[in-house]
């Protein structure tokens, strides 16, 4: 509630990550400041807000000495509201209605191209919510120069500049208003009094749906979705009712189990990991996996599978041993509230929804909580499952070699060895926002940041695979150098997925960094580290490399540096 | 609802809404007279009062008191 946002900006926010935000609109934006700032309390961020005056966007983005550029803010809200695209929509000529959402965008796209080139800001864009004026009623559809047409053609078309313009982030509002209808949207005296479009019951919706975008830009996201079996994937216990018997399908409440699981697959398709987490005897819980023919999931869908009788908590804890990913990054669904509760009180991080009672309700409830948002997206993000499967061959296959030299070159391991190119620019932006533990300076790159960087003539980049003879691990890794002077190369940011800790990958990248600073004659590398609550992992890193510390910084000096051993060859 | 009754539950509100405990109405109570009510807030107040009351205002009644008392007439005369 608004309400409770407002409380919010009375406490202490000083412990919390700092960012400048600016919020500029075409309406009053004051209320919505408040709860963006309000919400940010709830995920711990210290949001400093900035609004523009009252309908200025285009004056301060086009005057490049305006006060938003001396703010110089790290993320740019722009909303342009529907009801003042509406009043231009009225005040165009009849002849010109059919190029109004053309000219529109092309509009917006000059205010995304100043900012582009002149302020490293990410924008968040809330795109049209719809409004029928009702001037030709159904038929709106069919005609060109309606209003809905075009605002409709607008959005589209913002979507499609978005897909290739990567530091714009739609947030889509249209959705919200969609969900909660356009009455609890809006309110007309309200807006007839004080130019707010937004309804005070709105707001925090907005607010959050802001904030969700700006959290996956920090590198705040859910990567893996952990499920109960028994009513929660099918309808009743299959321990008890039997194969025949638990409900799934396209029978009775059978059906909302299937469209469920049709939901988790799509979550899985898009890089999401599953694991089962269920008290049930492991070869019982198997069996609709590998034996019900209605069951959309299949075992080689469920990256770790636990059924036992432990605690959920403690299964849970070895779930997150075997994936290597921070709890707050899990989300565990259950239809028992008694265990919810126990897993929400041993392990306090975890998201833990609180799902309906009815199972037809589950869908909705869980859409509601946008709990996936994500600002990248890479077409390799579906192989995510089989490799953790991969890693659970691979980690048995080691229990067969007592010498870990032994074991690393019996894997046979090869890397390719590449600067950005924009092949790999999704996926290094993607591994810039996931990694948190082995990341030595927590920079988080979009993809426009990815490729300003293979264009910087001051910037040196490298991207690895890791490929093995069990499978391909994909692009793993990533170090960027800065070339601070002549000699000194700056190692602006080195992050590894935690997939391949272990496999001296560190070396064998140290080695790739080294050969190249040889050939251009630098004499140091640099390094830093900047601690975080999560990158505890690489606090030693330099050192163990061989970097001295030096006023802050260590240093490594290149000359003098012998090689290190690495199993790893260039592929 | 008389409109003494009228006027504790719409000091209520205004004590939630404003988050202010010692906030006490009479009728000729103005926006002045209260601390953090103004033109942004008031509408937080009318909003609210809307809600709580089950009443809804016309745009032109929003803007149109000059006190509290006029604000219980306006409820009073739906």
């Amino acid at each position: 509630m608004f309400k409770q946002l407002k409380k919010n900006l009375k406490k202490d926010f000083s412990k919390f990550q700092h960012q400048k935000i600016a919020l500029l609109g075409d309406s009053s934006t004051q209320f919505l400041a408040q709860s963006i700032r309000g919400i940010g309390y709830e995920f711990e961020l210290n949001l400093d807000l900035w609004e523009t005056g009252f309908n200025q966007i285009e004056r301060q983005i086009l005057d490049l000495s305006s006060e938003l550029y001396e703010y110089n803010p790290d993320i740019i809200i722009i909303y342009h509201s529907s009801h003042k695209l509406l009043q231009k929509f009225n005040k165009t000529s009849i002849e010109e209605r059919i190029f109004f959402a053309d000219k529109e965008l092309s509009n917006l796209v000059s205010l995304f191209q100043t900012l582009k080139s002149n302020i490293s800001a990410k924008i968040i864009y809330y795109n049209f919510t719809e409004i029928n004026d009702g001037i030709f009623g159904n038929f709106s559809s069919q005609i060109e120069t309606s209003f809905i047409y075009q605002l409709r053609k607008l959005n589209f078309e913002l979507s499609n500049h978005s897909i290739r313009n990567k530091n714009i982030f739609i947030c889509d509002i249209s959705t919200i208003q969609n969900k909660y209808g356009k009455d609890l949207f809006f309110q007309p005296s309200i807006y007839i009094n004080t130019e707010m479009v937004l309804s005070i019951e709105i707001l925090p919706h907005i607010a959050k749906y802001t904030v969700d975008i700006i959290n996956a830009l920090n590198g705040k996201i859910k990567k893996c979705v952990i499920l109960d079996l028994d009513n929660t994937l099918w309808g009743g216990v299959i321990g008890d009712d039997g194969l025949e018997n638990i409900e799934i399908g396209s029978l009775g409440i059978g059906k909302a189990f299937t469209e469920f699981q049709y939901w988790i697959k799509s979550l899985k398709n898009r890089g999401i990991i599953l694991a089962v987490c269920s008290k049930n005897s492991e070869l019982i819980a198997k069996t609709p996996f590998e034996n019900h023919p209605d069951m959309i999931l299949r075992l080689d869908d469920i990256s770790v599978f636990v059924a036992n009788w432990n605690n959920k908590a403690d299964n849970i804890r070895h779930i997150q041993k075997i994936l290597n990913i921070g709890f707050d990054s899990m989300v565990f669904l259950d239809d028992n509230p008694f265990e919810r509760n126990i897993v929400r009180e041993n392990i306090p991080e975890i998201c833990v929804p609180e799902i309906p009672e009815d199972p037809a309700e589950y869908l909705d409830y869980l859409y509601s909580l946008n709990l996936f948002e994500t600002v990248s997206f890479s077409e390799l993000d579906g192989e995510r499952t089989k490799q953790y499967q991969i890693e659970s061959i691979r980690a048995e296959y080691q229990q067969n070699f007592t010498n870990e030299e032994s074991f690393l070159e019996s894997l046979k391991m090869v890397s390719v060895v590449e600067e950005f190119n924009k092949f790999n620019i999704p996926r290094v932006a993607q591994l810039s926002q996931r990694s948190n533990q082995y990341n030595l300076r927590t920079l988080r790159y979009t993809e426009n940041d990815v490729e300003n960087l293979s264009k910087s003539k001051s910037h040196k980049t490298f991207s690895f695979t890791l490929e093995d003879k069990f499978g391909d691990n994909g692009l793993i890794c990533v170090v960027i150098l800065a070339k601070e002077d002549k000699e000194t190369l700056f190692i602006e940011n080195w992050f590894m997925s935690c997939r391949v800790l272990k496999r001296n990958m560190e070396n064998f990248v140290l080695n790739s960094i080294i050969d190249y600073a040889l050939n251009n004659n630098f004499r140091v590398l640099k390094g830093e580290y900047i601690p975080t609550s999560k990158n505890e992992m690489v606090k030693l890193h330099y050192q163990n490399l061989g970097f001295i510390f030096v006023s802050n910084y260590w240093t490594l000096d290149i000359k003098t540096h012998i090689k290190k051993q690495t199993y790893i060859t260039v592929k | 609802m008389n409109k003494d009754e009228l006027l504790k539950n719409v000091n209520e509100i205004f004590i939630d809404v404003l988050d202010d405990e010692t906030i006490l109405l009479d009728y000729s109570t103005t926006a002045s007279d209260v601390e953090d009510w103004d033109s942004l807030t008031h509408i937080q107040l009318v909003v609210a009062v809307e809600k709580k009351i089950k009443v809804k205002f016309t745009s032109k009644e929003i803007q149109s008191w000059n006190n509290v008392g006029e604000m219980l007439d306006c409820i009073l005369s739906k």
